[in-house]
């Protein structure tokens, strides 16, 4: 069957997108990345360690030229430092599909839309491909894709609590009113959270702490490639519909009593 | 060597000196980075690979050097 994620001019064969962030070290990170089977990585950009030039690179480890590298603005509050760190990340890797998010307050890590969408503007502007963090707000979601972003990504609740998709209604509306790819980024906890997003119709999931805080990260790793497909291949053969009484699925002809 | 002939330069946020008339590509090289896995920003403006060899760093300049890590 032929059912690709396409983001702008990029067509990947997973729909599952996995963060590179707080497992145990770099060799945990790829072989976890490895068995998710992902082709898209979130990574952040800081400071080169200039004291400690033996220190390992994420690079070493995740080949960009394997794996696309999606640069992200984790830690930013307001649209001047995001704008500065992908200007950064895309002089570094030479690559124009970045993740935007802008946080307002270090407690909820939600999303700052207003300033989310002043840098989102910028960036489209100076030709980045623009994939966005952003609240589970329909009209926000929409103001997005007016601006020019290649895909919404709203929360299903809030980064690295693994509350899952509290409202699916409102996820649900905003696949339904967008013609962009709509990935659920934040909040996934285990891999029925990322089924249900897949089942709800979104077109991604972004999976970063349900994997790396798991017990066993390789494992959880399989286990939510495995999720995000069934997720899909559910959503694409269509539920049955539900009924408030039993419907039994033997027949009763030629019973013997 | 003199005095005169070494800058002072704020290299991620620390003060750093080096000799004067140095460019990116030779900054890079003295700390054993490679410019493929970086990028630099000096002053705010991030400078292009492509001009490495030829931007020479300054006095008081601000460098930043970043490059990917893990994060979601």
């Amino acid at each position: 069957m032929d059912d690709k994620l396409v983001i702008s001019k990029y067509i990947f064969n997973s729909r599952l997108i996995v963060g590179t962030g707080k497992y145990k070290n770099l060799q945990e990170t790829a072989q976890a990345v490895k068995n998710s089977g992902a082709e898209i990585v979130t990574v952040a950009v800081r400071r080169v360690n200039i004291l400690n030039k033996d220190e390992p690179l994420l690079m070493d480890f995740i080949n960009p030229k394997e794996i696309m590298y999606l640069p992200n603005t984790a830690g930013c509050y307001n649209s001047e430092d995001a704008l500065r760190v992908l200007r950064l990340a895309r002089e570094s890797g030479g690559w124009n599909l970045v993740k935007l998010e802008v946080l307002g307050d270090s407690r909820t890590l939600y999303p700052n839309m207003i300033e989310t969408i002043k840098a989102a503007e910028v960036l489209v502007k100076e030709k980045f491909e623009v994939m966005v963090y952003c609240s589970d707000d329909p009209i926000a979601c929409k103001q997005l894709e007016d601006v020019g972003v290649v895909a919404v990504m709203p929360l299903g609740s809030l980064i690295g609590t693994g509350n899952g998709i509290p409202n699916k209604i409102n996820i649900k509306i905003i696949k339904d009113q967008s013609k962009i790819p709509v990935i659920v980024d934040a909040g996934i906890g285990c891999a029925s959270d990322a089924s249900i997003a897949m089942e709800i119709g979104c077109d991604g999931v972004l999976v970063n702490s349900a994997i790396a805080k798991s017990k066993n990260p390789i494992m959880m790793a399989q286990a939510m490639k495995k999720a995000v497909i069934a997720g899909r291949l559910s959503y694409l053969a269509g539920r049955m519909e539900k009924s408030l009484y039993a419907n039994p699925s033997t027949s009763d002809e030629n019973k013997i009593s | 060597m003199n005095i005169i002939d070494m800058i002072e330069i704020q290299l991620n946020g620390k003060p750093h000196q080096l000799k004067k008339s140095v460019n990116i590509s030779n900054l890079l090289k003295t700390l054993q980075i490679s410019e493929k896995k970086v990028a630099v920003e000096i002053n705010g403006i991030v400078i292009s690979k492509d001009i490495y060899k030829k931007h020479i760093i300054n006095n008081k300049d601000v460098v930043e050097i970043v490059t990917f890590i893990g994060g979601g």
